[in-house]
């Protein structure tokens, strides 16, 4: 796993109070990981803050699973 | 002190009820960062401020219609201070006219700046009140917002909204611990009601039980309540301070 998932997955774990086993790719932050509206913008933040980068609101929308946030934020370190 | 060190922004701070409620909360000890149309008027409001105690001012000539505007003086207060504890959104305008006379241009100004005002203060300072998972919010509504008012549609429209929008950010940002409530001012001494004709005032005096103007201090003391942790558990309310002129 790229450093960069396991940094994801970390956080996602730590935001929404979830075990590590739990935060795999497919799952998603609301269905499968109890996540709230309000979770799933305050970990869009916390990802703004460890990666550095600003994720506009018509991207963080679109973030619903553990693995699109990690294409993602992968996409977004390349490019920069 | 009941705001000791903490971080106010208050919108429409240059004068009236705003400028108070700044003088009341720095005499509390809060930092603040005030923010009006008016430069000039806002420079000396935070002139006084500064003479009467040591608190710190950040100063905006903020139009608070424009989101662009408001997340950067929001940006620099976090700069500024570190931290944004409690909103006070007060800015209002008034464009009275009946209905059927009411031009397109005086329901959208009303309605942006009380209305649209209000929604782009609290998105900015959502952010960072969830992620220090406190925050207080306090709505200048009026009590036109709830018996509406002949020559006041966009006025009252906007203030009930802001009753509405008051309660639905509650409702969404309690879990996170930040408190949001309205102050539904009556008749109170301002440059706003300065306006009135006399036998509008006379006519208003007639209904009011406790029989006088309220003053700018009655509503700050509200907000200084709203703001500090006196009213911990108190969220999506109104608050009246109107002498009972609306019961």
């Amino acid at each position: 796993m790229s450093e960069v998932a396991e940094k994801v997955k970390s956080i996602v774990a730590e935001q929404l109070g979830v075990k590590m086993e739990e935060v795999k790719e497919d799952a998603k932050f609301i269905d499968d990981l109890g996540a709230d509206s309000l979770d799933t913008v305050e970990l869009v933040m916390a990802l703004e803050e460890e990666f550095g980068a600003e994720i506009p609101d018509e991207d963080a929308e679109k973030l619903t699973t553990v693995g699109e946030a990690i294409k993602y934020v992968t996409e977004k370190a390349a490019k920069e | 002190m009941k705001l000791e060190n903490k971080v106010a922004m208050i919108t429409g701070a240059a004068r009236g009820i705003g400028k108070h409620i700044a003088m009341l909360f720095a005499g509390e000890g809060a930092d603040l960062a005030i923010c009006d149309v008016n430069e000039g008027t806002l420079d000396a409001t935070k002139a006084e401020i500064e003479s009467a105690g040591g608190r710190k001012v950040l100063t905006g000539k903020i139009d608070v219609t424009s989101t662009r505007e408001v997340e950067d003086f929001v940006k620099k207060i976090l700069d500024n201070f570190g931290s944004l504890d409690i909103l006070v959104n007060n800015a209002g305008i008034t464009r009275d006219n009946i209905v059927l006379r009411m031009s397109e241009q005086e329901w959208d100004a009303v309605l942006d700046v009380n209305l649209k005002g209000a929604f782009n203060c609290i998105k900015a300072v959502a952010r960072p009140m969830m992620k220090s998972r406190s925050g207080r919010i306090v709505n200048m509504a009026s009590i036109i917002g709830l018996m509406g008012n002949a020559g006041q549609a966009n006025y009252s429209a906007s203030k009930g909204g802001l009753i509405a929008l008051t309660k639905s950010v509650a409702k969404e940002l309690g879990s996170r611990n930040i408190n949001v409530n309205a102050i539904a001012p009556g008749f109170i001494q301002t440059d706003m009601t300065d306006k009135l004709t006399d036998e509008a005032k006379q006519k208003l005096l007639g209904v009011i039980p406790l029989g006088r103007m309220g003053n700018t201090q009655d509503v700050a003391k509200l907000a200084l309540f709203l703001a500090s942790d006196d009213s911990a558990y108190i969220t999506g309310q109104v608050v009246q301070v109107d002498g009972g002129m609306v019961m």
